[in-house]
């Protein structure tokens, strides 16, 4: 029998705001630990949580970069669980009426383009962080409170590499809004999968199995790919699958049981009469959607199908926005996209690695390189004196024009000296010269060279074959 | 004179004309502590030298010129009970578990009182986080009843109440959840006043159940009433529910005139139940308001029957995550355990008193998956039917005037076997809590034998502090009540 995965995620990721979601400490990575805490963030004794409103700002700015809807009514809700982390011994989350709901994440995988649905992208405070050390254990809260976004798909996932993909094309999109810095390394995206299997045809779903707390997307992966295995092994060997939660250890390379349904926590949901709902109003939402920003993919595509680029190219830009919006800006008005792309990607982001620049920090502007290419394609400048131009352009900033005036690098078109340049060169070669006329044509080349050199490399190339060929060939 | 027997309003008299100082009211105080209150037990702990500390910076203030217009509790003595954050005061609210616990901060009431001028001072005792209505449930001993030793002063606000009334204070800030100020004011003989809920900032107020807690003042008369609710009320950006409403002058406000005034007689709360000699009193009471010019009407409030279990459902659900907290691993006592389980279960069965548990598992339950919708959204839905009774009987009238609870001050013990019956004594309070709006209580009389104050209580619009404290006003200025001390 063959058999399908149904998988669904659910992605956390910390929002990326200067303050904690219910206090002032700092929200950020790194510090000694307890340092980043207050009364509130601690749950000491009669504190009060009051919202971060940037948080509900980028909640509701992810809804719109996922197609959510964003509800006219939205609350907070405590989720009730005793562990050391957990500071109040409740979480506060939103339960039924979160802030997001029904949206979708568009993305490519292999050559198609896939939609996974999304449940919902709900708003809740991170929980600090459990170290154990031999005798004893401690926790930190400088994580505590900290703003997190769960954003859970529907289970319209088949793979492990579908669902490699999809992470990573949320994370893009959340990096693209400024939600969060999604940095893996510093814990700031956490996944949990469901996953189920069913033989082929079927409709209705399997057993889930959860597997908890993954921080890296190739560990997401590697998980599918071994559970989606064992749960067909297992019902293929007539066994059957219980619901369970997992745990993945990425060093055995192999999930585990956590917990099965029985232990399965009872959070006690209910609405946190600490903080009033959310009643955003149009006037909030409309500020909101000033921030919406063009998507990875929708951007990819319209590079490629506006500006007629590689798509490898456009990728480029989707990766780099403002080395992208440099070259929308270089491209406005010129018809050789293609040529001013091969400037920005090959030459202005080399040298800006190279350098260490930002592109805020060039000397010119994007119509420089439009300029440069234009003078170029007339034949004004060789490409090799373009290359000059672009250095001192990088270097010391001024425009193209000016440059090749300064410096003395327009080409020779003239057609008059052109000929004289050509007619010397064919009487002071006159063997390779003999051969051209008797049909071994790759003998110009050398006569070219002549030329070019005699030019000191003004002469327009182009035209120097033209002449000599008229000259030789008749 | 005796120091410690005056008003906040005449006190205030005599530091603004130097006669007394804040320190001699202090010492006043402290001295009628060790005199009295080894009887009474009001005081689960005091910082005398932080006391006078305060009292001798008001009185450095008074000399350079500072003025009650500005801060109007200069230099009054004012008492805290035991669940308010101070910063590196103890905060216990009763409970064994949070140990030797000191506030890292202060609460906003704290800070208000703080920019009024107030000397704060002293932990008065309360029901262990003020779950209870007698203060018999207090890991440091009950509070007497000042009027008779041998009773209950009333819960959970009851060191409030005792202390007021003991003189050992000249206000007391407490915490009203279903009854907490105004049933212990009224079993006490002092007046309370429970605000509209998101007038005063809860911040720093370890909660019990959220969104029925409020503070409020209790003092010996109406005016102190009144100037102590004008010091703490107002917005608090740090309580999210807390409501960005103008802060009336509740003193300028009170005035003896009646006329035009409505008073609504509930007659779902004037069933069986009333002892009869409080209903004789509190009968005299409201023929004293028709004597003052004030038109009295019966009206209904039809969902009052399910008050108390409505009350009892929600706020244990919201106290089942809000006590959560006290679980040894960040502050207060900690018994280890073999793994965190342990840990909490050791800590928690061994700090928290029996009413306290109880409350614990009841909320538990209430929102436990499969009973959530039976217990929590039922309740809710009821809340909301209650809330609309309110509305509309207070569309009709200006206030509704009830007893405050059905028999006056109860003998210790009386009524800790019976859960139930020690909570059936918020019956006419605990409405007020579930629909958010505010109430006070004044003494209204005494029963003969043994004397025992009898509390009169009136319950107004939400924000209709100035006026309900108008009313009461009239009705104290009428009759000898506040005048009765008890002697100790």
């Amino acid at each position: 029998m063959e058999y399908e995965a149904v998988i669904g995620l659910e992605t956390h990721c910390q929002l990326k705001t200067k303050s904690k979601m219910f206090c002032g400490c700092a929200n950020e990575f790194g510090a000694d630990p307890n340092t980043n805490v207050c009364p509130v963030c601690l749950g000491m004794p009669g504190v009060l949580p009051v919202p971060n409103e940037l948080a509900l700002q980028l909640t509701a700015l992810t809804g719109y970069l996922l197609n959510c809807e964003v509800p006219e009514f939205a609350k907070f809700d405590r989720k009730n669980y005793f562990y050391p982390d957990v500071c109040k011994d409740y979480q506060i989350t939103q339960f039924d009426f979160p802030s997001t709901t029904t949206g979708y994440v568009d993305f490519e995988f292999g050559s198609k383009i896939e939609r996974v649905r999304i449940t919902r992208a709900h708003l809740e405070e991170d929980v600090g962080k459990n170290n154990h050390f031999d005798q004893h254990s401690g926790v930190d809260f400088n994580r505590a409170g900290v703003p997190l976004l769960e954003i859970v798909s529907e289970p319209d996932i088949s793979s492990a590499d579908m669902a490699y993909d999809y992470l990573n094309a949320l994370k893009d999109i959340l990096i693209y809004g400024g939600i969060s810095d999604c940095d893996m390394e510093k814990g700031m995206v956490r996944c949990d999968v469901n996953i189920s299997v069913r033989p082929k045809g079927v409709t209705e779903l399997g057993t889930k199995v959860e597997i908890k707390n993954m921080n890296t997307f190739s560990g997401v992966r590697r998980a599918i790919n071994y559970e989606v295995p064992r749960q067909i092994e297992t019902l293929e060997s007539g066994g059957t699958l219980v619901q369970e939660t997992r745990r993945w250890d990425d060093d055995a390379g192999m999930t585990e049981t956590m917990r099965s349904k029985e232990h399965a926590h009872d959070y006690r949901y209910f609405p946190e009469p600490d903080l009033m709902p959310l009643r955003p109003s149009e006037a909030w939402l409309e500020e909101v959607r000033k921030h919406v920003v063009e998507l990875p993919l929708a951007r990819k595509q319209r590079f490629i199908q506006d500006y007629n680029i590689p798509a490898q190219d456009a990728e480029v830009f989707v990766g780099n926005v403002s080395l992208g919006d440099f070259f929308e800006k270089a491209v406005d008005g010129s018809k050789n996209a293609k040529t001013i792309a091969n400037w920005v990607i090959n030459n202005l982001q080399a040298r800006l690695v190279e350098s260490e620049l930002t592109i805020d920090e060039l000397k010119f502007g994007p119509e420089a390189i439009r300029e440069l290419v234009e003078i170029i394609d007339v034949g004004e400048i060789s490409n090799k004196g373009g290359q000059e131009v672009f250095t001192e352009l990088f270097n010391n900033g001024g425009s193209p024009k000016a440059i090749v005036d300064a410096r003395g690098l327009a080409q020779v078109s003239d057609s008059g000296e052109l000929d004289k340049w050509c007619r010397d060169a064919i009487d002071a070669n006159p063997g390779p010269a003999d051969d051209v006329r008797n049909g071994r044509e790759n003998a110009i080349n050398f006569l070219k060279g002549q030329v070019m050199k005699a030019s000191r490399g003004k002469a327009n190339p182009q035209m120097v074959g033209e002449t000599l060929f008229k000259l030789l060939k008749g | 004179m005796i120091l410690h027997e005056l008003t906040i309003g005449e006190l205030t008299a005599k530091l603004a004309s130097k006669e007394v100082s804040s320190r001699e009211a202090m010492l006043a105080c402290l001295d009628r502590i060790d005199a009295v209150d080894n009887r009474i037990n009001a005081f689960i702990s005091l910082d005398r030298e932080d006391a006078l500390g305060q009292a001798e910076a008001a009185d450095a203030a008074l000399a350079k010129g500072a003025s009650h217009n500005e801060q109007s509790l200069l230099g009054v003595p004012v008492s805290l009970k035991d669940i308010f954050c101070v910063k590196n005061q103890p905060a216990n609210c009763a409970s064994k578990i949070l140990g030797d616990f000191l506030s890292p901060y202060d609460g906003s009431v704290v800070q208000k009182l703080k920019q009024a001028g107030a000397v704060i001072f002293g932990r008065v005792n309360m029901d262990e986080f003020a779950m209870g209505s007698s203060t018999e449930n207090s890991a440091f001993g009950r509070t007497c009843n000042p009027w008779d030793l041998e009773r209950v002063p009333g819960g959970s606000s009851g060191g409030c109440a005792a202390s007021v009334v003991a003189q050992e204070c000249f206000g007391s800030i407490g915490t009203d959840t279903g009854g907490s100020i105004r049933q212990p004011s009224a079993l006490c003989g002092c007046v309370g006043i429970k605000p509209t809920y998101g007038r005063v900032s809860r911040f720093g107020v370890i909660a019990f159940a959220s969104s029925l807690d409020q503070v409020g003042p209790m003092a010996r008369n109406v005016h102190d009433t009144a100037a102590l609710l004008g010091a703490i009320a107002g917005h608090d950006p740090k309580d999210s529910t807390s409501v960005p409403a103008e802060v009336p002058d509740y003193v300028g406000g009170l005035d003896v005139n009646l006329d035009g005034i409505k008073l609504g007689l509930p007659k779902e709360f004037l069933g069986a139940g009333i002892d009869p000699e409080v209903q004789s009193i509190f009968d005299a009471a409201v023929r004293q308001y028709e004597a003052l010019g004030a038109e009295i009407q019966e009206i209904s409030l039809p969902h009052t029957e399910y008050g108390v279990a409505t009350y009892y459902i929600l706020a244990t659900a919201e106290a089942s995550a809000n006590l959560a907290r006290f679980d040894g691993v960040r502050y207060g006592d900690r018994v280890e355990g073999d793994d965190p389980f342990a840990l909490y279960c050791n800590t928690r069965g061994k700090g928290f008193g029996d009413e306290v548990k109880r409350r614990i598992i009841l909320g538990t339950y209430v929102l436990s998956s499969g009973y959530y919708d039976a217990y929590y959204i039922r309740a809710q839905k009821v809340r909301s039917l209650i809330k609309q009774d309110f509305d509309q009987a207070l569309e009709k009238v200006d206030a509704l005037i009830t007893p405050t609870v059905p028999y006056t001050a109860f003998k210790a013990g009386e009524k800790t076997d019976d859960p139930l019956q020690m909570y059936l004594s918020d019956i006419f309070t605990i409405s007020c809590n579930l629909t958010g709006t505010c109430g006070v209580s004044l003494p209204c009389g005494f029963t003969s034998s043994p004397k025992l104050p009898v509390g009169l209580q009136l319950l107004g619009k939400p924000f209709g502090e100035q006026e309900l404290l108008k009313i009461a006003y009239a009705y104290e200025q009428a009759t000898p009540w506040h005048k009765e001390r008890v002697m100790l």
